[in-house]
C-alpha cells in the first residue's frame, strides 16, 4: 500500500483555560499550590487517509472533531503526536517551511457568514491566495482563474465585484469552497461545511463537493455531526467521543455492523420513517466535562457493558477481522452481543 | 454593476443621516467651522500675528453694536488691540490643527499598540496594556506642565512660539493614545476569532498581513466613532492647557489662550474677550460630539448590520 496522503499519529491537544497567575493558586491540604485547568480536547487520536478517499469524523458537539481539523491544518500546534503529509512531518514546521503544504491542503469552514471577510469583494477574497502563492502570475491569468473557479462552484462570475453580505448562505458557502479550491489543493479539510445551511441547500453543496472531489481527485477530511450525510459521501468513518477515537471502519461496515457501544447508540438515534423510538438505545447520564476526563475508558460511566477493567484501563484501538478498528474492552472480550 | 457613488446614495448610512436633523446640523456646522479655519488668512479682516497691524490704542473696544464700538472691529478688540473676529478665526485654525494633529498621533500609536496587543495576545498583550494603564494613570496636566516647562527652558521663550504647536500635538497625542489602544484591542479581539481570520491563516498569510489587511478593516467602525470624540477631547485639552498658560503663547493665541487673556479683564467689563471665543469653542466641540453620537448609533452593529 502506498503512503497515505495524511497521517494523524497519536495527536494530543489540550487547551489551557486557566487565566492569570492569581487564578492558578489553589489552597489544598493546608498548602498553596499552582494548578492549571486544561480542556482535553483531543487525546491520542490516530487516523490516516489515502489519496482520493473521504474520511468522515463524526461525534457530538464538543468531542474534539473541529479541534482535530484545526490541528491538521496547523492552526493549533498539537501537544504531542505528529501530523504527516505524504510521509513528511508538518506539525513542527516554521511558517515559511509550511507554505508549500498550505497550497496542497485547504480548509472549508462551518459558518459561511463568518468565514468570508465582510470588507472584501468576492474577487479580492479569491485573488488573495493566488497572488500570495504565485507572486509572478499575471493579473489576466488570475482573473481568468477566478472566473473559471466561480463557474465551477456555480456562482456567476459577473458577481465577482460584490460583497459577501449580498449573497445567500448557500452562495457564500460556494464562494468559500471556491477559495478552498483556487490553489488546486490535494486535500480539503471540511469542518461541518453544511451544518449552517438550510436542508434544501445542504444537498446542493454536498453534491458540489463530491463532484469536484471526483473531478479533481481530491481527498477529503470531512468533519460532521450529521450521520445521514456521512453514509453517502465517505469511504471511511471515524467516530469520536470526548476527544477519543471509538471506532474506525469503512462506511458500509460501520452502518451495517457497528461494534462500539457508543457507535451503536449513535446510529440507533438516526430517525427512520415508520419506526418508533423504542428501538433507540438510551444512554444514561450526560457527556462528562473534558476538563476532568473519566478514568479508563472515557465512555465507561454511560456504557451498559462497562466493568472493572473499563474503569481502570484505557482501551487500545483494536483491529477486528472485518477491518473495523474499535477501542473497547467489551468488544475485545466478546461481552457485547451484536 | 453599481458605482460606489450610487451605492452610497442608497446606503442606510446616508438615509439615517438625512433623517437625523441634529446630525445634519452639526455636520453643516463642522463644515462651516473647517472652511472658516482653512480660509482664515483670506477672510479675516486683519492678521493678528503681524505686530504692524496692531495698535495698542485700539485695545478693549467693545463689539460694534455696543456703545463705543467701531465698525472696523465687528466683535470688538482684545486687551492688545487685536480684532476679536480675526483672532478667533486664527485661534480656531490653531485649535483644529492641534486637535487633528494630536488625534492622528494618538491614532497612529493607539492602532499599532491596540492591534498588536489584541491580535498577538498573551505576554505582548499584557505588557502593552500595562504600559497603557501606566500612561493613563498619569494626569496629563502634570505631564504637560513638566514637558512644557522643560521645553521653554531649553529653547527659550522666543523659539517656544514656533515650537508650541508641535509640542502640544505631542503632549496631547501621547497623553490620550491608550483610549485608542483599548478600543482597537477590544474590537480586534472580537474579530480575531472569526473564521475568516482562520481562513487567512490557512492560506499562509503572515501575522502582520492578516492584522493589517483582514482584522484592521473590520475594526474601522469603532475607530471612526472614537476619532470624532477624540478630536473634540483634544481641542478641549488644548484649550485647557492654553487657559492654564501652558499652551499656545499670547502672541499666537488659540481659542483657549484667548479665553484666558480675556479672563483678567472680565470683571472690568470687557466680557467679549472671553465670551466670544468661549462660545465658538463650545459650539465647535458640541457639534463634533453630536456628530460622534449619531455616528456611534448608526454604526452600532447591534442596531444595524451594514
Amino acid at each position: 500500500m502506498s503512503t497515505p496522503i495524511l497521517t494523524i499519529d497519536n495527536v494530543v491537544k489540550h487547551f489551557d483555560i486557566t487565566g492569570g497567575f492569581l487564578d492558578q493558586i489553589r489552597f489544598k491540604n493546608g498548602k498553596f499550590k499552582l494548578e492549571k485547568t486544561t480542556v482535553k480536547a483531543v487525546n491520542n487520536v490516530s487516523l490516516s487517509i489515502n489519496q482520493g478517499e473521504t474520511l468522515s469524523v463524526v461525534g457530538e458537539s464538543g468531542c474534539g472533531k473541529s479541534t482535530l481539523a484545526r490541528v491538521v491544518m496547523g492552526l493549533y500546534a498539537p501537544n504531542s503526536g505528529q501530523i504527516l503529509y505524504s510521509g513528511k512531518r508538518i506539525d513542527n514546521l516554521s511558517h515559511k517551511e509550511m507554505l508549500p503544504f498550505r497550497k496542497k491542503m485547504q480548509m472549508i469552514f462551518q459558518d459561511p457568514y463568518a468565514s468570508l471577510n465582510p470588507r472584501k469583494t468576492v474577487q479580492r477574497t479569491l485573488e488573495e491566495p493566488l497572488r500570495f502563492h504565485n507572486p509572478k502570475m499575471s493579473s489576466k491569468k488570475i482573473y481568468d482563474k477566478i472566473e473559471e473557479i466561480m463557474e465551477q462552484v456555480g456562482v456567476d462570475p459577473a458577481w465577482a465585484k460584490r460583497f459577501p453580505h449580498e449573497f445567500s448562505g448557500g452562495q457564500r458557502q460556494r464562494i468559500s469552497i471556491a477559495r478552498g479550491l483556487i490553489l488546486d489543493p490535494e486535500l480539503i479539510v471540511a469542518d461541518e461545511p453544511v451544518s449552517a445551511l438550510d436542508v434544501s441547500i445542504q444537498a446542493q453543496i454536498l453534491n458540489l463537493l463530491m463532484e469536484t472531489g471526483k473531478k479533481r481527485r481530491l481527498t477529503y477530511l470531512f468533519i460532521t455531526h450529521d450521520l445521514s450525510v456521512v453514509q453517502h459521501i465517505s469511504t471511511n468513518v471515524a467516530v469520536m467521543y470526548l476527544g477519543n477515537l471509538c471506532e474506525l471502519a469503512d462506511s458500509g461496515t460501520l452502518f451495517e455492523n457497528p461494534r462500539h457501544p457508543y457507535t451503536k447508540a449513535l446510529l440507533s438515534a438516526i430517525p427512520k420513517i415508520g419506526e418508533t423510538s423504542e428501538k433507540h438505545i438510551k444512554l444514561k447520564g450526560e457527556v462528562p466535562t473534558p476538563i476532568h476526563l473519566p478514568s479508563g475508558c472515557v465512555f465507561h460511566d454511560r456504557c451498559v457493558h462497562a466493568n472493572e477493567r473499563c474503569v481502570n484501563q484505557i482501551p487500545e484501538l483494536l483491529t477486528l477481522d472485518n477491518g473495523t478498528c474499535v477501542a473497547c474492552h467489551a468488544v475485545e472480550e466478546n461481552r457485547v452481543i451484536s | 454593476m453599481k458605482s460606489s457613488l450610487q451605492k452610497f446614495k442608497e446606503s442606510y448610512f446616508l438615509y439615517s443621516f438625512k433623517q437625523d436633523k441634529v446630525a445634519m446640523a452639526s455636520f453643516i456646522a463642522i463644515v462651516i467651522f473647517i472652511i472658516l479655519a482653512i480660509t482664515a488668512p483670506w477672510i479675516a479682516p486683519m492678521d493678528p500675528y503681524d505686530a504692524n497691524n496692531i495698535d495698542i490704542m485700539n485695545s478693549e473696544i467693545p463689539p460694534s453694536w455696543n456703545e463705543g464700538g467701531e465698525k472696523s472691529f465687528p466683535l470688538g478688540t482684545d486687551n492688545m488691540g487685536r480684532d476679536m473676529l480675526s483672532t478667533m478665526l486664527y485661534g480656531l485654525r490653531t485649535s483644529i490643527m492641534i486637535g487633528i494633529g494630536a488625534v492622528s498621533l494618538q491614532a497612529f500609536i493607539g492602532i499599532f499598540m491596540g492591534l498588536s496587543a489584541g491580535y498577538l495576545g498573551g505576554k505582548t498583550d499584557a505588557i502593552l496594556m500595562r504600559i497603557a494603564d501606566i500612561q493613563f494613570s498619569f494626569p496629563y496636566l502634570m505631564l504637560a506642565i513638566l514637558v512644557g516647562a522643560i521645553f521653554q527652558i531649553i529653547f527659550g521663550i522666543g523659539r517656544y512660539e514656533q515650537l508650541a504647536v508641535p509640542l502640544l500635538i505631542l503632549i496631547i497625542g501621547f497623553a490620550e493614545w491608550p483610549m485608542y489602544a483599548r478600543t482597537i484591542r477590544a474590537s480586534v479581539m472580537r474579530e480575531k476569532n472569526k473564521e475568516y481570520v482562520e481562513a487567512a491563516k490557512v492560506i499562509g498569510l503572515s501575522k502582520s498581513v492578516i492584522m493589517v489587511r483582514h482584522v484592521l478593516p473590520n475594526s474601522l467602525t469603532s475607530l471612526m466613532v472614537i476619532s470624532t470624540i477624540q478630536i473634540a477631547n483634544a481641542v478641549m485639552s488644548e484649550a485647557a492647557l492654553s487657559f492654564l498658560g501652558l499652551g499656545m503663547p499670547v502672541t499666537m493665541p488659540s481659542l483657549g489662550s484667548l479665553i484666558r487673556s480675556g479672563f483678567d479683564y472680565i470683571f472690568s467689563g470687557s466680557w467679549w474677550i472671553t465670551v466670544f471665543p468661549g462660545v465658538l469653542l463650545i459650539l465647535f466641540v458640541l457639534s463634533i460630539n453630536l456628530l460622534g453620537d449619531w455616528l456611534r448609533d448608526v454604526l452600532n452593529p447591534k442596531l444595524y448590520k451594514g
